[in-house]
């Protein structure tokens, strides 16, 4: 609060240069390097979709031709998923908190670190040099053989930017599991350690495991449109499903990859905001790890109506189903924390707040595109845009939302201004739901997806849904406005200013470059914030 | 007749939408219970223990944690369980083929539907069924792949290239509903549309008598000389090639000692690339039909040689084979036969 | 490539506590890789499981086109290259310096041939036509009096004679498996040899010893990791009946 607290020397200010930043290994700075790259790649991605949201406010192509609309949405795909979404809270939030929550002075390979960030621009730069040189128009799910063999347009360069980009994510993945395991401060034992950590050390492991199958894929896709080295060309006895098997086995589990972090931050803000250990620690825990290893397993409800065998979709089927028991475990533990806590409703407790809600819709609707016969209806329709925007936009990007506004006077030092937060977290709840609750009714209507004509019985929903993607444009300018304000004009924070419990909370704000002049010392579970007497576990 | 105005809830036009829409509904259910359940707790909760509230604030939870986390498992658990098996159940429905079925024979290309009728007439993004009996698609792709939706009918398969797929419904409800391409194909992939009329069947007679096309079976007779197969393939079969005579359905042993059945796909593969599996006692030396035939004429070719079989006059079908126990399914993967 | 950070002065980098730390996590980031690794080939041995399921004849014919004098040559210098790559980090545990250098360059070496043979292989096929794409023999109707063409037509009835080589058009899916895995097997080669000849120069300098090897030992890792796919790779391919 008092000029006191800020620190004289911190990571910030530790050097002016420019190349000091271009060079630095220090996860902090890193991650602010993240920050702003992710920034400017979502509202790339947001440019796109106002423009074909805009399109969808009349059922003619009147506004974008085919092709360009085709264009877009791939470019939105591309974009919020490979290049905002799966390295949003990893290497933003991640990359700065994790290694403080572990009590460590940096990640176990820093410059593997930056080698990462560096990775993932060259990785960016490709897709937004294909986008340039005139986009592609295959989705952000490449089917063959209409990517390899039949589209006409940057296909090839399109892909190998998110081959490329997938090697940041498998390094990110690596270093973090490893600082999770050596790096951590004496006393800090796996069941002593945040949430957030545990969420973080599962998504690695999706990364990891994960990442490296959805590259193999791409590069075969690549190498069979510009090498003719055909794997899955139909006409030579090759295999367009094997494509979408393999596409999916990444492709799933990368939904977990966006979401669980996420899982972490709202732990984090719900136990901080209603001073309460979180209901069920273990639980919560192992469910992230649960979501994990299942999420290996159920690449195939992606393709229930591509003809596979009738026992294989059961199966998958049934796997899926089973998604929804760690993920309801989660939920009603978060609620449960609030029960006899304090609550205090800052921006951060309503971005969270708002994530359960909208998660706890997102997942139930999940379960109908798990139920084979319903999924037969609704599957490759606007249901299953609103549901996944319901996971990766009400989830995965209110965490990040609202992780951003927690540790924001830890990131920068300042606090942003809290009226203006509550006031966008509320425009953005109510935007959201407006743009996309409209396309779970058209899409059980039956509009298919990826269309930018659609018939006319269609367009009073459509027209519902631009006016909300019209408010959450808006809900997202406003952070972006605020916080740039807060860098200069806002208050100092002080090393702690939400009282919240947690190795990151112990050093300054913002922190020195090494985090922690001497290496902390942890006595106690996370989460103290009360002195439960009888709460088990 | 297709104009409608603004809905929220599709019609319900064939004997699947029912039933999904059942099932949907319990669904609906279960999401609007949680979903509210949720919120209202956080509200509660959120209002109760509010910072300026002054409350117990000692949480003595105890034994009843265990039970509470039970709880909150197992009636997922068994919720999702139900949705698991209804949605399997049904869905079994959807892809075990009736053998009753009027069979049509459908084409997707870029960007358009071409669908034929058994008696020979022809229609492009439209199709017409009568009301009250089992339609079944033959479906395959000229390029990329498509996806046949009817949503009034509750029923999409997506449709491959050099694969055949099947789908079936029986629609209920005369009317005029939209006929959809679900998988983006490329440019024009919104326009690749139409719509389904059902029809009395007696209408549908009328119709059909429409048409000036040839059947399917007269036309791959006529493929069938003009492309020699007959110089080969004739009646009673001779020593380079074996007999197609009441080939369609049965078990046929291959020069690798496997067995498979002859169904559409093993035809189809037969006729294009007839090396990739060659009956037991012949030589490969039949020519390449790859690239020489369109979808649809190997479609009328396999329609002649289906005629070639005797078929139990009651079922239309050929009697039954030993290998497929469970039916017809409608992934006919004759590859892993 | 992730050869794990190395601190070349004082051995401990400074946000580590001790080497101890620093070598447990090299070695699990080194592990890590390498399962990141076997993922990304499992992709291609997955779809190779498929199609050679699928279409066993085309397999075994377009491995009968192989050369199996070369694969197996290449198979004995990989696994002596892993013996001098083992020795390699064995001089280094024990300081011998010019056994260290030594054992790097034989391994350096061995990898070179392995990469020249497999070039004469590839340049070979190329000339064979065997190279997935349009100039594919199967796609080429015409070259069907040749070896390697597939006859159009079928042959007059008193033709006996089996066709020297028999290849379906199916067989491009075997070549196209076959180049993508020996050319990804190959890139990551090149990429080891790459690391081995900084080690190299790092070696000359004195850079390993008893106190500090982690970089030969984990490249070490790499370079068995790489072998082992190539134990994989040759029955896979090469010996197919």
């Amino acid at each position: 609060m008092d000029e006191e607290a800020y620190p004289r020397r911190n990571y910030l200010n530790a050097d002016y240069r420019f190349r000091s930043w271009l060079w630095t290994t220090d996860h902090k700075r890193i991650a602010i390097l993240y920050m702003i790259s992710v920034t400017l790649f979502f509202f790339i991605g947001g440019a796109a979709a106002v423009i074909f949201r805009l399109e969808l406010m009349t059922p003619r192509g009147d506004l974008t031709i085919a092709e360009t609309y085709n264009r877009l949405f791939t470019l939105h795909g591309v974009i919020m998923v490979f290049f905002f979404l799966i390295p949003s809270i990893p290497a933003v939030l991640g990359n700065f908190v994790l290694p403080m929550m572990l009590g460590a002075r940096d990640l176990a390979f820093p410059k593997l670190n930056l080698a990462s960030w560096y990775i993932f621009m060259i990785g960016g730069l490709m897709a937004v040099g294909a986008i340039v040189a005139g986009g592609a128009d295959t989705g952000w799910t490449f089917y063959s053989p209409y990517s390899s063999l039949y589209s006409n347009s940057n296909v090839i360069l399109m892909a190998l930017g998110i081959f490329v980009a997938g090697f940041s994510s498998i390094l990110t993945g690596l270093n973090f599991i490893v600082t999770t395991h050596t790096m951590r401060a004496p006393g800090l034992t796996w069941f002593r350690l945040p949430l957030f950590v545990w969420s973080l050390y599962a998504t690695s492991l999706i990364m990891v495991l994960g990442t490296p199958v959805l590259a193999i894929t791409l590069l075969l896709l690549a190498a069979e449109r510009g090498l003719g080295i055909g794997i899955f060309d139909p006409a030579l006895g090759g295999d367009p499903i094997l494509f979408q098997h393999l596409f999916w086995f990444y492709s799933h589990p990368a939904v977990y990859i966006m979401i669980l972090p996420s899982m972490g931050v709202i732990s984090e803000i719900v136990a901080c905001f209603s001073r309460n250990r979180i209901f069920g620690y273990t639980f919560v825990a192992f469910a992230s790890l649960a979501i994990a290893v299942i999420g290996f397993l159920v690449w195939g409800h992606h393709m229930f109506v591509a003809g596979g065998s009738i026992y294989a979709g059961m199966v998958f089927s049934f796997l899926s189903m089973l998604v929804a028991v760690p993920s309801a475990i989660k939920v009603f533990n978060w609620t449960a924390t609030l029960y006899k806590g304090s609550v205090s409703l800052e921006t951060p407790m309503l971005y969270a707040l708002g994530f359960i809600g909208l998660f706890t819709l997102g997942g139930l609707t999940g379960l109908f595109l798990a139920t084979i016969a319903v999924d037969v209806h609704v599957h490759d329709t606007y249901f299953v845009v609103a549901h996944f925007h319901y996971i990766m936009v009400g989830g995965a990007v209110m965490g990040y939302l609202g992780g951003i506004h927690y540790w924001w006077p830890k990131i920068t030092g300042r606090m942003y201004p809290e009226w203006w937060g509550r006031l966008s977290a509320g425009i953005i709840f109510i935007g959201f739901n407006l743009t996309f609750f409209p396309q779970f009714v058209l899409g059980y209507l039956g509009m298919p997806r990826r269309v930018h004509e659609y018939v006319d019985e269609f367009q009073v929903l459509n027209v519902m849904s631009s006016a909300g993607a019209s408010i959450l444009g808006v809900g997202y300018l406003i952070p972006l406005a605020y916080l740039i304000w807060s860098l200069r004009y806002g208050r100092l924070a002080s090393a702690n200013p939400w009282g919240a419990t947690g190795l990151e909370w112990r050093t300054p704000s913002p922190p020195t470059t090494y985090n922690f002049d001497k290496t902390p010392v942890v006595r106690e579970e996370a989460y103290q914030y009360d002195q439960d007497e009888l709460l088990s576990v | 007749m297709t104009e409608r105005g603004f809905q929220l809830f599709p019609d319900q036009a064939s004997s699947f939408a029912p039933r999904v829409d059942a099932l949907y509904t319990f669904l609906v259910i279960v999401s609007a219970f949680f979903t509210l359940l949720i919120f209202l707790a956080i509200v509660f909760l959120a209002v109760r223990y509010r910072r300026s509230a002054v409350r117990d604030r000692k949480r003595r939870v105890g034994a009843k944690f265990w039970v509470l986390e039970a709880v909150w498992i197992v009636i997922p658990l068994a919720l999702t369980m139900i949705m698991f098996l209804w949605g399997a159940a049904l869905h079994f429905d959807q892809r075990i083929m009736p053998r009753d079925a009027i069979e049509l024979n459908v084409v997707g290309k870029q960007w358009m539907w071409k669908i034929q009728h058994p008696q020979g007439r022809s229609e492009i993004n439209e199709l017409h069924v009568p009301l009250g009996r089992p339609i079944l698609l033959r479906m395959i792709s000229e390029d990329v792949i498509h996806s046949f939706y009817l949503p009034a009918f509750r029923v999409k398969m997506d449709v491959l290239p050099d694969r055949y797929h099947a789908l079936w419904f029986e629609a209920t409800q005369p009317g005029v509903y939209h006929l959809f391409c679900a998988e983006y194909c490329g440019t024009e992939h919104a326009d690749m549309r139409g719509f389904v009329y059902v029809m009395q069947p007696s209408e549908y007679a009328t119709w059909l008598a429409g048409g000036e096309q040839q059947p399917p079976v007269t036309a791959g007779e006529a493929l069938f000389t003009r492309f020699r197969c007959d110089t080969c393939h004739y009646q009673g079969g001779q020593p380079r090639c074996p007999s197609l005579a009441n080939l369609f359905g049965q078990p046929v042993r291959l020069s690798d000692g496997q067995i498979v059945s002859a169904e559409e796909q093993y035809i189809r593969e037969s006729i294009l690339n007839p090396a990739a599996k060659v009956v037991a006692g012949y030589q490969p030396i039949m020519p390449i039909y790859e690239g020489q035939l369109s979808e649809e004429q190997v479609f009328h070719l396999i329609e002649y040689i289906k005629s070639l079989s005797v078929m139990p006059p009651e079922t239309g079908q050929p009697a039954p084979v030993e290998e497929p126990a469970q039916g017809f399914p409608a992934d006919e993967e004759n590859r892993d036969g | 490539m992730s050869a794990p950070v190395a601190a070349s002065a004082g051995h401990v980098a400074h946000h580590f506590d001790d080497a101890e730390q620093q070598y447990a996590s090299a070695e699990l980031g080194m592990w890590l890789f390498l399962a990141t690794e076997v993922l990304f080939f499992g992709g291609v041995f997955c779809a190779y499981a498929v199609y050679r399921y699928w279409y066993p004849e085309a397999f075994a014919e377009g491995s009968h086109h192989l050369d199996l004098p070369l694969g197996t040559v290449n198979t004995a210098i990989l696994l002596l290259s892993s013996l001098t790559m083992a020795l390699a980090v064995r001089a280094a545990q024990t300081s011998e310096q010019r056994a260290i250098v030594r054992n790097l360059g034989f391994t350096v070496l061995l990898g070179l041939g392995f990469l020249g043979i497999k070039s004469y292989e590839y340049y070979h096929k190329f000339e064979e036509r065997l190279v997935p794409g349009p100039n594919f023999v199967t796609r080429h109707p015409e070259l069907a009096q040749q070896p390697g063409g597939e006859s159009r037509y079928p042959p007059p009835a008193e033709v006996k004679e089996e066709p020297r080589y028999k290849l379906s058009s199916t067989a491009e899916l075997f070549f196209s498996l076959y180049f993508v895995m020996t050319g990804l097997h190959a890139l990551h080669m090149v990429i080891g040899i790459g690391i081995l000849g900084v080690l190299i120069v790092a070696a000359v300098r004195g850079a390993f010893s008893a106190a500090y090897f982690t970089p030969v030992e984990m490249t070490g890792l790499y370079w068995h990791f790489v072998d082992i796919v190539w134990v994989f790779l040759f029955p896979l391919l090469y010996l197919i009946h």
